[in-house]
């Protein structure tokens, strides 16, 4: 799996262990993966490995999901990448903010493993595509 | 000889060229407001009017028995017009602004509009100068006998006539004069400047005289030197010493307040000034005139001792000398200047003696039992005016007349002024406390007159009866009832004492002690305090108080209508244009503001007095028969309104300051309330996070699926580290909610600090190894008690010592651990090589949930460990906080206080 090469999902999340657990569900139904660790390691690998879905936490160090995710709806190659936005405030406010910034799905964490499966199958459009 | 028939047409003839000269100065005042008659000169030769025939005659009497004593009556005044001409000054300042007319009016008007004090001072101010007019009447008389002599020739139509007769004569004649000179027509201001010009003019001819016969006298006594040596030859001792005794104080004294509060001198130095700055000149000029008027009078008191035959009446040496020198043209001239002294003081003080009776007296009357007369005929008050103040000038010359007829056996002149000026002395200290002392009282001031009068009354008044009446006598050896303590001439044992000197003394000092403790144990009422400040501070406030009316329902007509009245319809049409044409409105439509009002008000108070003023326009802005008393009521009440509303304002001001209190304390829960919700919200965030690693991994592995053992136990070690990370979370958090709301059993003890780093440093040692870190150490404090909890200490040094370790991600990670004792303070530095706190971070780094942003694989904080650290160390009474350390990285120092060295048992 070359750096260079387009992926699948690309994985924003600081939490070792949440990566980890996201990696390991996400491979497991047959996607590649790439992830990154702050903001800005984010912006970077979207235009790099232009992944077919984001997934991006909210809290991560150096620019926040939210951030990020204005950046990439205010730039024309990556206005209309498919974005599921991970959160652990679990707030009204935290889902407002995202669909207004153009968020594509939104899951709180704690989630559970079909649920994040089936938001980023939906976001790949591949219902019924393989399990 | 002279004719009497000739001296009485001459003096006739006098008082009708002052007639004149009165009738020509008035109208020339009137028609030119900058003429002579405003000028200095004027106004200083009218306050002369002080010296009467008093000073004519009795001066010379005075000399001539009592040597220098006559003197002080002229030093008096000499100190007060020199000395206090701030007192002169500011007595003419306030009485203009407040169109005072007299003493009675000045103290009415300033204790609180009251009518009843104005009642009582010119009360004892007529009764007072009784004796005053009965020494000009006596003076006048006698003089007319010195010039006609016994002889039946020199009586002419006087022949059988004796001194009572001839008295009386006299005392209608003067009543006449003044009811022509001064009650013609009423002015606003109470000025007559005709009367004040034809005074002046008195003043000249005076002088001229008294000169005239005392250059005389030196002339034919060849020179002063030979006048005294003849007289001390004789055995004729003239007292030259002034001693300065008791009596001589007195009189001085007396004449001090005299020259203030007599009422005639009040009219001509108050009243009738028209320029504040001819008091300047006054203040030298005046003197001056007294300078003058005294300086014969030694030598011809002297001179006439020597010349006269024994038994003749010293009084009227002025008047005997040239005629027995046979010099009929200057005795004539010698009359006529002792007649002047006479006429001007009895003109002058009736008209301000009358004054006082129609304002204080006749017009508080009418305004009470008729009100119908001020809607009656035309003219109105303006009449009713002039005609109480011809009653009040008969009146006041009878009362000088009775008091001249039951004393007429009394021979000396001197002896009768002082008795008058004792009686006016009585207002002096009311009128220093008037316009000096914010505090004098109505009531105070009231019973300090009334009781200064009453012992005046009795030890110098009653007295002064002694030779016709025996019953008086009688009392003046045994006291009354026998009583020997009361006794008029030696009260409360005081024996021995000059007369006047006792009776001064007794009367002003009762008089001054209960005007002062009176005062300060009475309250004075609103209207007392509004003008109080308003007399006090008249050189501080440029304005009048206003709004004395609050309910002003009165229209311009209803005023312009009483104004009419009172002051002609000439001066009240021009009072009522001015005021429209400031307003810019035509004079139909004016709207009577109160401060109009208050003008008017003034305006009226020069005519009527300011008690009678103020019933009078309170009768109509209030549109019904109010009493002085609901006037004053009234005022009472604006006072209290307006204290009210300081009230509500101050109770305003302390609602606004709650409320901005509770916005504050509103402010400050909002504030605590978000800080809460963020608190939840990041714990929410922090518990979440574990959560969610134990949550999916836990439902990897309930799946079936291919993971290997590997695999399996990765995850289970995960799922445990996370679950003990959530552990120590939830620990942390109650423990700092307990730390912050301080509900823990918190024991500080004596501690051994450096102990507890020791052991802290012990822990970390592990981690410390486990990290390939090196410790290395600064100077150690020796063993330090510091008062505190040894384990949470620990605690803090471990924290300190675990981020520093944890957060470094040098390639030869160090940290530095230094410990001392500096002022009193035991101090740690816990410092590393590590990244160090970005600048914008090093606020944040206390504050819950943070943590280090480049954070090395060690994520396990919640980043309340700081936060926790810094509330021990403040519970401590220590601090916590980042410096400049020696290492590139962070250092943290804790601070604590040390405990004194106690001694190991």
């Amino acid at each position: 799996m070359g750096g260079n090469l387009a992926v699948d999902v690309l994985i924003a999340e600081d939490e070792p262990s949440i990566l980890e657990s996201l990696d390991f569900i996400l491979r497991r139904a047959g996607w590649s993966i790439d992830s990154a660790t702050d903001g800005e390691a984010v912006l970077e690998k979207v235009r790099r490995s232009r992944p077919r879905v984001l997934v991006l936490d909210v809290m991560l160090p150096r620019r926040s999901g939210f951030d990020v995710l204005k950046t990439l709806r205010a730039d024309g190659e990556t206005k209309d990448l498919p974005v599921l936005i991970l959160t652990a405030k679990g707030q009204q406010q935290d889902r407002r903010i995202a669909e207004e910034l153009g968020a594509d799905g939104f899951v709180t964490k704690p989630y559970s493993n079909a649920e994040v499966v089936g938001a980023v199958r939906q976001l790949l459009g591949e219902d019924g595509g393989p399990a | 000889m002279l004719s009497a028939d000739f001296v009485i047409a001459t003096s006739v003839a006098y008082v009708g060229l002052l007639f004149v000269l009165a009738y020509f100065g008035d109208r020339r005042a009137r028609r030119n407001k900058r003429s002579w008659l405003h000028s200095p000169a004027v106004y200083t030769l009218s306050i002369s009017v002080y010296c009467t025939s008093w000073t004519f005659y009795g001066a010379v009497g005075n000399a001539a028995r009592s040597g220098l004593e006559f003197l002080t009556i002229y030093l008096g005044p000499t100190l007060v017009f020199v000395g206090w001409y701030f007192l002169l000054r500011r007595l003419v300042r306030i009485s203009h602004l407040h169109r005072i007319t007299s003493v009675a009016d000045l103290l009415s008007s300033r204790f609180g509009k009251s009518s009843r004090l104005g009642v009582l001072v010119t009360c004892i101010a007529v009764i007072g100068i009784a004796p005053y007019i009965a020494l000009q009447l006596k003076a006048v008389t006698s003089s007319i006998q010195a010039v006609a002599g016994a002889s039946e020739f020199g009586r002419g139509s006087l022949t059988g006539i004796d001194d009572v007769g001839l008295a009386l004569g006299v005392a209608a004649a003067m009543a006449l004069f003044t009811i022509l000179f001064g009650t013609r027509h009423v002015d606003a201001k109470e000025q007559h400047h005709g009367v004040v010009a034809a005074i002046a003019f008195e003043a000249v001819v005076k002088l001229a005289a008294l000169v005239a016969v005392g250059v005389f006298v030196v002339y034919i006594g060849g020179g002063l030197e030979a006048i005294f040596t003849r007289a001390s030859d004789m055995g004729i001792v003239v007292d030259t010493s002034v001693a300065f005794d008791s009596r001589w104080i007195t009189t001085l004294v007396l004449s001090i307040a005299a020259i203030v509060c007599l009422p005639r001198q009040f009219q001509v130095t108050v009243v009738e000034n028209s320029d504040e700055n001819h008091l300047r000149v006054a203040g030298w000029a005046f003197p001056a005139y007294m300078m003058a008027m005294s300086i014969f009078i030694l030598p011809i008191a002297v001179y006439g001792l020597t010349v006269m035959p024994a038994g003749s009446n010293p009084d009227m040496f002025a008047l005997t000398l040239p005629l027995a020198a046979g010099q009929n043209g200057l005795a004539l001239f010698a009359f006529i200047g002792g007649f002047s002294s006479a006429t001007s003081m009895i003109i002058l003080e009736s008209i301000a003696l009358s004054i006082m009776v129609s304002n204080h007296i006749i017009m508080p009357l009418v305004l009470r039992f008729s009100t119908s007369e001020l809607s009656a005929d035309g003219q109105g008050v303006s009449r009713l005016l002039l005609v109480a103040r011809r009653f009040s000038i008969v009146l006041i010359l009878s009362l000088g007349f009775f008091y001249f007829f039951f004393t007429r056996d009394s021979d000396a002149l001197a002896p009768i002024g002082l008795i008058s000026f004792t009686a006016i002395a009585q207002f002096f200290p009311a009128l220093l406390a008037a316009i000096f002392w914010k505090d004098a009282s109505l009531k105070a001031v009231t019973a300090a007159i009334l009781a200064g009068f009453a012992v005046w009354a009795w030890c110098c008044f009653l007295p002064s009866f002694e030779s016709v009446s025996e019953s008086v006598a009688t009392l003046l050896q045994f006291g009354p009832w026998g009583i020997g303590w009361l006794r008029p001439e030696a009260m409360f044992g005081l024996e021995g004492w000059d007369p006047l000197t006792h009776a001064a003394f007794w009367s002003l000092s009762i008089n001054v002690v209960i005007l002062t403790i009176g005062s300060l144990l009475t309250n004075p009422s609103a209207l007392e305090r509004i003008q109080a400040t308003a007399f006090v501070d008249v050189f501080r406030r440029s304005g009048l108080p206003q709004g004395n009316f609050v309910r002003g329902s009165a229209t311009a007509n209803d005023l312009f209508f009483v104004a009419e009245r009172v002051l002609g319809e000439k001066r009240a049409a021009a009072l009522f244009e001015t005021a429209a044409r400031e307003r810019g409105v035509d004079p139909a439509v004016l709207e009577p503001t109160p401060d109009f009002i208050a003008r008017l008000e003034r305006e009226l108070a020069g005519s009527i007095g300011a008690a009678s003023a103020h019933v009078m326009l309170s009768k109509v802005v209030a549109g019904g028969d109010v009493s002085l008393e609901e006037m004053m009521q009234m005022a009472d009440e604006t006072q209290q309104a307006i204290e009210y509303s300081q009230e509500l304002e101050r109770t305003s001001a302390e609602l606004r300051l709650t409320a901005r209190k509770l916005e504050d304390a509103n402010a400050q829960l909002r504030e605590l309330d978000s800080q809460k919700d963020e608190f939840l919200s990041q714990v929410s965030h922090e518990v979440r996070t574990p959560m969610t690693s134990i949550r999916s991994f836990s439902e990897i592995l309930m799946e079936p699926g291919d993971l290997n053992d590997s695999q399996r136990r990765r995850f289970v070690s995960t799922i445990h580290q996370e679950s003990l990370r959530l552990t120590k979370l939830l620990d942390e958090i109650l423990d700092l909610s307990a730390l912050e709301r301080g509900e823990r059993n918190w024991r500080n003890v004596p501690v051994d600090a450096e102990a507890a780093l020791d052991q802290a440093i012990a822990v970390c040692d592990a981690l410390l190894r486990q990290r390939g870190m090196r410790v290395e150490f600064g100077e150690r404090a020796r063993a330090t008690m510091v008062e505190g909890d040894g384990d949470r200490l620990c605690q803090v040094f471990i924290n300190l010592i675990s981020n520093a370790v944890k957060y470094n991600d040098a390639d030869n990670p160090v940290v530095k651990i230094t410990s001392g004792v500096k002022s009193g303070q035991f101090v740690v530095d816990v410092a590393d090589n590590g990244p160090g706190i970005s600048k914008g971070d090093r606020k944040l780094i206390f504050e819950k949930f943070w943590r280090g942003v480049e954070g090395g694989g060690d994520q396990g904080g919640a980043g309340l460990g700081l936060a926790i650290s810094r509330q021990i160390v403040a519970r401590m009474n220590g601090s916590l906080e980042l410096v400049p350390g020696p290492l590139p990285g962070a250092c943290f120092r804790v601070r604590l206080p040390v405990v004194k060295q106690v001694a190991p048992a």
